[in-house]
């Protein structure tokens, strides 16, 4: 398997990661590596398998439709929510400007 | 009067019931030790204000003639996964550096409600990711180990709970917790010559730990032996609504269940386990632990699980892809740095806060993550591991048609030096060989000490007791420290 | 059905639309935590921990979020999925807290279903069209964006981050603005029955994704874009109509339609592309691995189908089968809210066709006249019952009942208490009445003479008079 340095700097972009040209560069032949190994599953027959969708025999639990039931997991709380911001203005979350 | 670090889980919650002694006695012993065991660089924060304030609830309990709470007076040392109200939790990542979550693990709350105390929050790698604490943003974390060559190498503690094993191993704390997505637990355990048993997956809450890879993560015990971790998991575990995953079942009475009689218990060895090259010291440790079991009454019995060669790259595939996604709430927004380059937009600002915010191996992850995950990839390498991972589970039901337990190493090789494997991320990730199959299974395991490695030469225990300065000079005197009751780091063996 | 065309240079071009519309499912708690889900609140007042994707968060799915998906595909007939599950649609923004929406792309819980549509409200079965719906997926809104509170900043309010949608995809089945219309109308009434969905397109219960390709007819299908989260039906329309026009423009002169996300901007009625999601478009969705599957068993299902009410082409059906004309069936049955008025009404025992005609005409008109909404109407169903009875028994004239009703809508007073109050009981002693207008004339003489000299606005005056005279009590019997 060989990655290519564009490939690389599509993948960050995708993952929200900047990367330099360089780190890029480096970074090509690692995956291109670990990629190549991995690609060792294209050998098993799995012809009639379903792929695993619960590690434990198990369905979802559903909650009741309650509002504010379990503190934790309930609403009313904006200091908290607000609490770790790096910049929180009135009462929300600030981002730099988006032009939609 | 013996040293009260000396005692494990057991002991101090016995003496503290008993009236041997106090937990504020014990709390005070622990917070001396951590305060003076810097140079393992084990704990991220130390908190011995709730160490102290839990052991304090202890003697109180006792003296108003109160039943005790399961852990009441003992102190225990925190994974820095677990979010802990009002002492920051940064998973060993500069991204959440300053972040203080304002609510309490499930996990950790179980803990304090039995009567725990917390002594700190302990170093990893991460975002639990690495097998030799390498990759946390706040340092190494050097083994209390020594080889017995006359060097003076600084071993890894495993990864990535390896804050958790070098503070037990080194007598920091009689426990701690860890968490487990292919190893995490097990590895280091065998790494530091303790024990660490990731349950079932589903049995410990996942609620407030923070994600690494969710269908495999999986919080478990680490303590000096198999009672301490049975005892410390039957507080950590139970249900909990607020995990989806969460399995809806009373937890078991695993200390009551302790016995050393394994009459009629059915072994099973898997024969894909004796990879090839696997050092004849790990063949005969094995052996010898076949033995052991024998002697206490199991029947050995050969079986095959024809699929542990593909486990780790579907487990590669697996765990990064759910990373890549988990990890995406990491941008500089809610929580942790942010870095805002002049005139960047949002979507800069989310680039120049993750590039800056995750380490290497975190980033590698996140890499390799989207990739699998990205248009045309799909079903080539996600779907093919989960239907891996479907034939990986039905060989572990297969085998459990002929035994009830499994036998197995924990970790190819002994506790390597640090800077030793990081250069090259395959040869690390080769270390989760054969602890990643239960994970992919969400089967429970243990690691227990199986011996000590002849040929890596003696290893020893810190002891930092007497260690009133700093680094070397107290690394130095943990060598001088009770190699005797060492047990082999590295050899140590699954259970699963 | 649809014999839409967009005249072109080169020939005739036909539309092809396809909707996504998102509905906010009708619930106290959001989809995965408990936080609520009111409109209007303060700025993140109604945001948890796991709305805001804190570190070691998990979503916990409600199960009558679930109830009401499942009760909607009922609605309209759809296959109902017992095994679905939730996957991630990755992509950063920031009004998207974990980096990922929670939604259903490869095992939605509501497989393939259809909606009737009618374009002629007076002819509803000959204009009949079916309209395929190809699934129903449970999903997360996103929270809100203001960009208009500071110089170099944009503010995040997460309000509406994680309350429970239903995306209904349409199979492209639409052939012009007014099919779209249609469909669109028809969902939303189809909703509000279900109770699934309050409707309300103001405050962005009900947002639509406009996929519009044109072809020449026979040929196959073109290049589509997607407009959207657009807000009203009339907008909806607008989008087809505007897109349809510009790709005929862009193909005629040679061009090629991109496949792309375009947003509409009602000022200028136009359609425009939005290029800053532009490289969004591989979302890597996979199975969200903090949910299990979602296993719904029978006693779930049965009970969701035992709730549902009677809906509208059933309701339709029914009142036509009364002896209601189609045309009146169809109205009295667009909103569900006038529809449970109007069987109260039946049930209250009027004469069906008598009631169609009075609701249609009388009440309608006098909503409309006051701006109110049936729900809030003054006069009752009982009270309009107790008014179309005193005109059944003869106590009231038609129009007399017209001024009673009146003042029903402005008092709220039963029908009986009006007639009591105000003596308006029908006189139908005509010598009583001949004898007053004598009267009238005898005292009014001069203008008598005016009258009959061709001032013809007198009459007014003289009835009037008469009225005043009787009080009150005549009737117009002319
Ligand atoms: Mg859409
Ligand atoms: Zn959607």
């Amino acid at each position: 398997m060989s990655v290519d340095t564009a490939t690389v700097k599509r993948i960050a972009s995708l993952a929200r990661i900047a990367i330099t040209d360089e780190d890029a560069a480096r970074m090509a032949p690692e995956l291109g590596n670990i990629l190549g190994w991995i690609e060792m599953l294209e050998e098993v027959d799995t012809t009639g398998i379903e792929p695993m969708t619960a590690v434990i025999p198990n369905t979802l639990r559903l909650r009741d439709d309650v509002v504010n039931a379990d503190p934790l997991t309930g609403g009313g709380i904006r200091e908290q929510v607000l609490a770790n911001a790096p910049v929180a203005e009135h009462g929300f979350f600030a981002v730099p400007k988006v032009i939609e | 009067m013996t040293d009260l670090t000396d005692l494990g889980i057991a002991g101090i919650r016995d003496g503290v019931r008993d009236g041997s002694f106090k937990a504020r006695e014990i709390a005070d012993a622990f917070i001396v030790k951590v305060s003076r065991a810097k140079a393992l660089n084990a704990f991220l924060v130390e908190t011995p204000e709730h160490a102290i304030a839990a052991a304090t609830a202890a003697d109180t309990a006792r003296q108003a003639g109160e039943t005790l709470k399961p852990l009441a007076g003992v102190p225990i040392g925190m994974k820095d996964l677990f979010c802990t109200k009002g002492v920051t939790t940064t998973a060993a990542s500069h991204i959440l550096e300053g972040f203080t979550p304002t609510y309490e693990s499930t996990v950790s709350q179980n803990l304090w409600d039995a009567g725990a105390g917390m002594l700190g929050k302990l170093n990893m790698d991460q975002f639990a990711m690495g097998s030799s604490n390498e990759t946390s943003a706040f340092g190494n974390v050097i083994s209390p180990w020594k080889r017995n060559d006359g060097g003076n190498a600084s071993l890894a503690p495993g990864g990535s709970s390896g804050g958790s094993s070098s503070a037990v191993a080194a007598r920091l704390c009689p426990g701690a917790t860890g968490t487990d997505t292919g190893g995490s637990i097990r590895q280091p355990a065998a790494f530091t010559g303790i024990s660490g048993i990731k349950p079932t997956y589903g049995r410990c809450s996942r609620w407030g730990t923070i994600a690494f890879a969710s269908s495999l993560d999986q919080a478990g015990s680490m303590a000096r032996d198999v009672k301490d971790c049975a005892i410390l998991l039957e507080a950590m575990a139970g249900f909990d609504a607020k995990d989806g995953t969460s399995l809806q079942l009373d937890v078991p009475k695993w200390e009551a269940g302790l016995s050393g009689n394994l009459n009629g218990l059915r072994v099973g060895i898997p024969k894909e386990y004796r990879v090839d090259g696997m050092p004849e010291e790990i063949e005969a440790l094995w052996q010898q632990g076949i033995d052991w079991l024998k002697d206490a009454g199991a029947t050995i019995v050969e079986v095959s699980l024809p699929h542990t060669k593909y486990a780790l790259p579907a487990y590669y595939i697996i765990a990064p892809a759910e990373a890549s996604s988990n990890l995406a709430r990491y941008d500089g927004v809610r929580y942790g740095i942010r870095d805002l380059p002049t005139g960047a937009g949002l979507q800069d600002m989310y680039a120049a806060t993750r590039a800056d915010g995750f380490g290497p191996e975190v980033k590698r992850r996140i890499m390799i993550g989207t990739y699998v995950l990205s248009a045309g990839f799909y079903d080539a390498y996600y779907t093919q591991a989960q239907k891996v991972r479907t034939l990986i589970a039905r060989d572990f039901e297969r085998a459990w048609e002929t035994c009830d337990v499994l036998l197995t190493p924990t970790a190819p090789s002994a506790a390597f030096a640090l800077g030793e494997k990081s250069a090259d991320p395959i040869a690390m990730y080769l270390n989760d060989v054969f602890t990643v199959p239960s994970s992919l299974a969400g089967l429970p395991a243990m690691s227990v000490p199986g011996g000590l490695d002849k040929q890596g030469l003696p290893l020893r225990a810190a002891d930092h007791r007497q260690a009133t300065r700093r680094t070397r000079r107290a690394e130095r005197r943990a060598r001088d420290r009770t190699a005797s009751r060492i047990y082999r780091a590295t050899r140590g063996l699954v259970v699963t | 059905m649809s014999d839409y065309r967009i005249q072109g240079e080169t020939g005739e071009w036909e539309v092809v639309v396809g909707l996504e519309v998102h509905a906010q499912v009708t619930s106290n708690a959001k989809l995965f935590s408990g936080a609520a889900t009111a409109f209007g609140a303060e700025p993140n007042t109604q945001v948890s921990l796991v709305d805001a994707a804190m570190p070691g968060m998990l979503p916990v799915p409600n199960r009558e979020c679930i109830r009401q998906a499942v009760r909607t595909g009922m609605a309209i007939e759809a296959q109902i999925n017992k095994w679905s599950r939730f996957d991630r649609k990755n992509y950063f923004y920031a009004d998207l807290p974990q980096g990922y929406q929670i939604s259903q792309l490869y095992h939605p819980i509501v497989g393939e279903g259809a909606i009737d549509i009618s374009l002629d409200e007076k002819n509803p079965d000959a204009a009949g069209k079916r309209i395929g719906v190809e699934r129903i997926h449970v999903e997360q809104d996103a929270g809100k964006l203001m960009h208009d509170q500071h110089p170099t900043q944009s503010y995040v309010d997460l309000n509406r981050s994680g309350v429970a949608l239903m995306e209904i995809v349409s199979k492209p089945d639409l052939a012009s603005p007014a099919e779209t219309g249609a469909y669109l109308r028809k969902l939303r009434s189809i909703l509000r029955y279900v109770g699934s969905c309050d409707g309300n397109m103001e405050e962005g219960s009900m947002r639509a994704d406009v996929n519009v390709s044109v072809r020449k007819p026979g040929d196959e299908l073109g290049t589509r874009t997607e407009t959207k989260n657009v807000n009203s039906v009339r907008f909806v329309m607008a989008v087809v109509e505007q897109e349809a026009r510009r790709q005929v423009e862009v193909l005629e002169a040679g061009g090629k339609i991109q496949q792309e996300t375009r947003l509409y901007d009602p000022d200028r009625n136009e359609t425009r592309s939005m290029r800053s999601k532009e490289d969004a478009h591989d979302y890597r969705y996979f199975p969200d691995p903090d949910l299990l599957p979602l296993v719904l068993d029978d006693a779930f299902l049965a009970e969701c189908r035992a709730s549902l009410p009677e809906l509208p082409d059933a309701k339709r059906a029914r009142y036509e089968a009364l002896g209601i004309t189609a045309y009146q069936a169809t109205v009295l049955t667009a909103e569900v809210e006038a529809a449970r008025w109007f069987d109260a009404l039946l049930d209250a025992g009027v004469k069906p066709a008598a009631a169609a005609n009075w609701t249609t005409s009388e009440l309608f008109g006098a909503l409309n006249r006051t701006g109110k909404d049936i729900e809030n109407s003054p006069v009752s169903p009982a009270q309009a019952a107790e008014l179309l009875g005193l005109i059944a028994d003869g106590t009231l004239s038609g129009s007399l009942a017209k001024q009673v009703f009146e003042v029903m809508l402005e008092t709220g007073d039963g029908a009986a208490k009006v007639v009591e109050d105000r003596g308006l009981k029908q006189t139908s002693d005509t010598g009583a009445i001949e004898a007053v207008i004598a009267e009238v004339m005898a005292a009014n003489a001069d203008k008598v003479a005016d009258y009959r000299g061709g001032k013809d606005k007198l009459f007014g005056f003289f009835v009037g008079q008469t009225m005043k005279a009787m009080g009150g009590r005549l009737t117009l019997l002319w």
